[in-house]
């Protein structure tokens, strides 16, 4: 336990070794590759007609976030990543949510006389 | 424990000389309990921090585009080809940013540089696209709004008789490129008229009314902000105040524009011109004139696509500049990784640089994750 | 165990620089560009003094105004020389509307960015939290000093705004649009009211509104970089031993200080942006169709909501007032403890109710705008949270009266100051919970009850504990006291004016006197005419006056006696209070980092008079309390 007496001490990150980034390689180019495709997949899903523009703007949101989450997760490591910096991004989402959806609820309950 | 040092305080000298080896510990290791090292926690937070402010940026957005009437919020606005393929780009650093990263993790380091230098070429790539053809293009790109009480004079550009028939929205603006406009000369300083004429190259097409009333050519929108903004001397007898009886104003009225027509609006009934669905502003060969009172906000409402023209391009510019800066920052701190000074930090400690490379590198992905929302909300929706 | 590896590796694992170790730095580096953070939290503590002062310079002025409205300034002959450097604001020497605006918005901003946040979460945290958790500095030293530059470089912003065409910002500190939108714009011209001819053109970037975003964007910046320092500090550089539950109250206040500026001010700087683009782009974020000013329309596109300002600006307002009071609290806390010689009361209770003050302090902000014309389900949403976050407030200031019970209290300067404090604070918040009502703040919206209310909590609040802290933490970091007379002269002198400012501010407000009003109400007949205890609304103002001139005059003791006691104060010991943090036991003032090795913790933070010790206090850092084997084995310390 006590790592004071060790000269080079491993990164606790022990997923980020010299040995494991090989292995994740792979992933990064897979991952790059899928965003391209996606990003084809968000230009092509606008020409189709959804019905209303509402419905577009829903399907090109989801298609972000998947394209989101996939950066995040992979090329950002948050799918191996330590607890401190969930709890900061958890709250972080909170309060984005919190203004977007405050505001907007201020914004469609004016006072009606 | 040392005691307290006594020495006689002539001036106060803050403590410099440290009598302990005190270094500030977890900068490239991880704290057990934690499991971080300090800058791995500290970029994450700022990018907590970066969330919070384009998510405020985006909450505008969102309050603006609501709160805009039907037909006031424009579409197809921006070349989606040239939009995707910076989207590509930026895609593509992002890949070669965390194979840089690996590089160094994996101790292979011409690698690193290889995909480094990529990654930097790419974000310049990014940046010149956009502020060499994408920003420019606005500049020179017309736009007026029609006052809706005489939107029926322009129906031939605006279909709204069509539109509301099949329940879409209406149409309030018309875009292109501007070729000529009509000015009265009124009180304009006749000097300063004549010298901004021959130093922006303008052409006159025709004269009339004693030649108070021209017709110019003019290259671009700009042509016509200057040729508004040509000051007269305006007089006032009556004015109590002698101080203002004479006063310097807008000396010159524009009377008309003409402009060759964008696709839509020459075509304003043709289903490839319905929404929801990309339209690229191409221009046609039909060309329009557009008289000063026909347009609203007590004439007022004509620019280039420039931020002032609608809350669309205000949002747009703010949040792609701002963006841009982002993306200029990271492609500095690459150059800063390239420099002799990283290379020496290499081969006396390896992962240290690797750890600021991933910091660094966490930071132009949040620049991409960022891009990958404004794309399609701006280019597409 | 959580140790961290420092003197036995000479090289490799720590990004320190080794320059400044064994040779003198030269003037440059030692007093302007240092990376040190007790020079960093004593050039903001310097700084945001002087601004503080300059704040209340400015309210002096502004309560000349209103005691004596329209009256030349004969004052020393102010009046005339402040005429001679700003001839359209005051001409001979009589405060014009404008520059009474002027006045409020800019003695608003400075006070709250200038001065309370750079002094009470900037110069006491830089200073103390590194101290006190055992650590060397910060984990970022360089980004430290540029959060003080950028500090610098707003701060002078924001004073040179008042000498340029068209004056300062005069559009509230909420800077509210459109007003701030079209006030003073670029292009206006700026005309003598005496002669009625224009004098000067407002220039597009340097005039005064423009300024104070700008000024504005560089505060931010600041507060963001050192909100990111603070944090990771707290989490990554405590001492072996020093858990989360042994932290000082001061060390949690400002880790949660730190987390409300990290994550509210982004909107408000993206806020500001989109301001500057609106005053210099001609953008209409926040410019709605069909304005007219003037008489004539305003050439913007329009389709822009004042409204969405104003939500952008007190999302981070709100988490703003708590960064206000927050790190006030954690230095009572600190002094109470230190001189009850007892443990606080309910330090468990204490750091709970701050964490969920922090959380709710986010979703709480459209309690300011309740007139805006909020329906229902929107405002009982706020009143409801609003509520609700007043009730770890009264937890905090519970625990802390409650840690007096039983104590035994010296008087010293800084206690006297903690105690009024708590008093204080309490007419402060309790003030504040009749506003949380839709209803009542129809009618006490923006009159003077809404001043009283919060300058009691910020100014014997959060200034007094200000006060509190340079007392104490003196002798820390100049090796000498401070003059004990001197600061009790200070202490009464300002108890007494302080509430004779603000305790009649009540009273007016109730009475409906409106705020940021130039001439002191005398135009409202309700408050110029109705009388409450032998004075009309304006008549108060002439008490309210006399009592901030006077509060003015009870600063000299103190101002004196900081600069005085550098030199000729009685020499303090290492830890002259008696007192078990940590920070105590490095020498006055410390050196390039602190310690000679990191300390261990080996118990709570507050372990005064325990039962059995061999004396009243047992510093954190102690492992023998001198209590016999027996009774007590001697402490290990705790994994992390």
């Amino acid at each position: 336990m006590d790592s004071s007496h060790d000269p080079h001490p491993a990164t606790q990150d022990g997923a980020h070794d010299h040995h494991d980034v090989s292995k994740h390689v792979k992933g990064y180019l897979l991952v790059g590759a899928l965003l391209l495709v996606f990003t084809g997949l968000t230009v092509f899903l606008s020409y189709v007609n959804f019905g209303s523009s509402k419905a577009n703007i829903i399907v090109a949101m989801i298609v972000a976030t998947i394209k989101a989450s996939m950066v995040a997760a992979i090329f950002m490591h948050l799918n191996s990543e330590k607890w401190t910096i969930y709890r900061f991004l958890l709250l972080t989402v909170f309060f984005v949510i919190g203004l977007f959806v405050l505001s907007l609820l201020a914004f469609h309950d004016p006072i009606r006389y | 424990m040392p005691g307290f040092r006594k020495r006689s305080i002539r001036r106060w000298n803050p403590p410099q000389h440290s009598f302990s080896n005190m270094e500030i510990p977890y900068t490239i290791s991880a704290r057990p309990d934690t499991g971080l090292w300090n800058a791995k926690l500290g970029i994450w937070l700022f990018l907590a921090s970066e969330v919070m402010l384009f998510g405020g940026l985006f909450s505008g957005y969102v309050f603006l585009r609501l709160g805009s009437a039907p037909g006031y919020w424009p579409h197809g606005l921006l070349n989606v080809p040239v939009g995707s393929m910076n989207t590509a780009i930026l895609i593509l650093s992002s890949v070669t940013v965390v194979m840089a990263w690996a590089s160094l993790k994996m101790r292979q380091f011409t690698r690193y540089q290889i995909y480094m230098a990529i990654t930097i070429i790419c974000g310049i790539i990014f940046l010149a696209v956009k502020l060499a053809y994408e920003w420019p293009q606005k500049f020179v790109h017309f736009g007026a709004y029609i006052k809706p009480a005489v939107a029926e004079k322009y129906e031939d550009y605006l279909g709204n008789k069509h539109l509301i028939e099949k329940g879409l929205e209406p149409r309030y603006e018309i875009t292109g490129h501007l070729h000529e406009i009509e000015i009265n000369r009124a009180d304009a300083d006749p000097a300063e008229l004549d010298t901004l004429i021959k130093a922006r190259g303008l052409e006159v097409v025709k004269t009339e009314d004693e030649g108070k009333v021209l017709t110019l050519k003019v290259h671009s929108p700009s042509d016509a902000v200057a040729l508004r903004d040509v000051l007269g001397v305006i007089s006032n007898p009556d004015e109590p105040n002698p101080a203002k009886r004479t006063r310097k104003a807008h000396g010159v009225k524009i009377e008309a524009f003409e402009l060759a027509l964008d696709e839509i609006n020459a075509n304003p009934t043709s289903p490839e011109n319905e929404r929801p669905r990309f339209i690229p502003r191409s221009l046609s060969e039909k060309t329009a004139t557009i008289h000063m009172e026909d347009i609203d906000g007590d004439g007022q409402a004509w620019s280039s696509f420039e931020p002032r023209h609608s809350s669309y391009f205000a949002v747009y510019f703010t949040i792609t500049g701002l963006h841009g800066l982002h993306v200029l920052a990271g492609v500095l701190v690459f150059c800063y990784y390239m420099l002799p000074v990283s290379t020496r930090l290499y081969r006396q400690n390896p992962e240290h640089l690797a750890n600021r490379v991933e910091v660094a590198g966490l930071f132009w992905h949040f620049v991409d994750l960022v891009w990958i929302f404004v794309f399609p909300i701006f280019y597409l929706l | 165990m959580a140790t961290p590896t420092t003197s036995t590796h000479a090289h490799g694992e720590h990004g320190h620089d080794h320059g400044d170790h064994h040779h003198e730095l030269g003037f440059w580096q030692k007093y302007v560009f240092s990376t040190d953070h007790k020079v960093i939290g004593i050039q903001y503590g310097v700084t945001g003094l002087i601004f503080l002062f300059f704040g209340f310079c400015l309210m002096m002025l502004m309560r000349f105004q209103l005691a004596y409205p329209g009256e030349e300034l004969h004052f020393l002959g102010l009046g005339r020389l402040l005429a001679y450097f700003f001839p359209t604001e005051m001409p001979k020497g009589i405060m014009t509307p404008d520059f009474y605006n002027s006045l409020g918005a800019m003695h608003g901003t400075i006070m709250v960015f200038l001065g309370i946040v750079p002094v009470a979460f900037a110069a006491f945290g830089n200073y103390v939290v590194p101290l006190q958790i055992g650590a060397p500095d910060m984990t970022f030293p360089k980004i430290n000093m540029a959060s003080y530059q950028a500090f610098f470089v707003g701060g002078v912003t924001m004073l040179i705004s008042f000498f340029v065409p068209g004056g300062a910002a005069k559009s509230g500190w909420t800077s509210y649009s459109p007003l701030a939108n079209v006030a003073d714009h670029p292009g206006a011209d700026v005309i003598d009211p005496a002669t009625n001819l224009v004098v000067s053109h407002v220039h597009m970037i340097f005039n005064g509104q423009t300024l104070w975003i700008l000024g504005m964007v560089f505060l931010i910046t600041s507060s963001l970089l050192g909100s990111v320092n603070f944090i990771t500090t707290i989490i990554q550089l405590r001492a072996p031993g020093m858990t989360w539950m042994r932290l000082p109250f001061f060390v949690w206040a400002q880790l949660v200080t730190s987390v409300l500026l990290l994550l509210a001010f982004p909107p408000l700087e993206a806020a500001s942006v989109m301001q500057l683009m609106d005053r210099v782009a001609g953008t209409s974020f926040f410019l709605p169709t069909g304005l007219y000013v003037g008489g004539h329309l305003w050439g913007n596109s329009g389709g822009g909501s004042p409204l969405l300002w104003q939500h952008l600006f007190w999302f981070l307002a709100h988490p703003e007032v708590y960064v206000l009071i927050l790190p006030g609290i954690g230095i009572i806390a600190e002094v109470v403890a230190n001189n009850t010689r007892k443990p606080l009361w309910g330090y468990k209770a204490m750091v709970m109710a701050i964490l969920v003050l922090g959380f709710l302090s986010f979703i709480v902000w459209a309690h300011h705008m309740y007139l805006t014309g909020m329906g229902a389900k929107v405002s009982a949403f706020f009143q409801t949270t609003t509520i609700i976050i007043s009730i770890p407030s009264v937890i905090l200031l519970t625990a802390l009266m409650i840690s007096l019970w039983g104590g035994s209290i010296r008087f010293t300067v800084p206690m006297l100051f903690a105690t009024a404090f708590m008093p204080e604070f309490g007419i402060g918040g309790l003030t504040g919970i009749p506003l949380a009502f839709n209803a009542v703040d129809l009618y006490l919206h923006d009159t003077y009850y809404i001043i009283a209310h919060f300058h009691y909590i910020v100014a014997p609040g959060t200034i007094f504990a200000i006060f509190a802290g340079v007392y104490y933490w003196y002798p820390k970091a100049t090796g000498r006291m401070m003059n004990d007379t001197l600061g009790r002269i200070h202490f009464f002198f300002s108890i007494i004016f302080i509430n004779g400012i603000f305790m009649p501010m009540f009273i007016q407000g109730m009475m409906g006197m409106h705020r940021r009003w130039y001439d002191g109400g005398l135009s409202y007949p309700v408050t110029s005419g109705r009388v409450v205890l032998g004075y009309s609304g304006t008549e108060w103002n002439h008490v309210i006056s006399w009592s901030a001139w006077l509060l003015g005059v009870a600063q000299l003791p103190f101002i004196f006696n900081f600069f005085w006691s550098i030199r000729h104060g009685k020499k303090a010991s290492i830890n002259p209070w008696d007192s078990t943090t940590l920070e105590w036991t490095a020498p006055s003032p410390p050196p390039h980092g602190n310690f000679d090795h990191p300390p261990t913790v080996y118990r709570g933070p507050y372990e005064y008079s325990v039962p059995g010790a061999s004396s009243d206090f047992t510093p954190q850092a102690q492992s023998d309390a001198g209590i016999p084997e027996k009774e007590h084995p001697p402490l290990e310390p705790a994994t992390a």
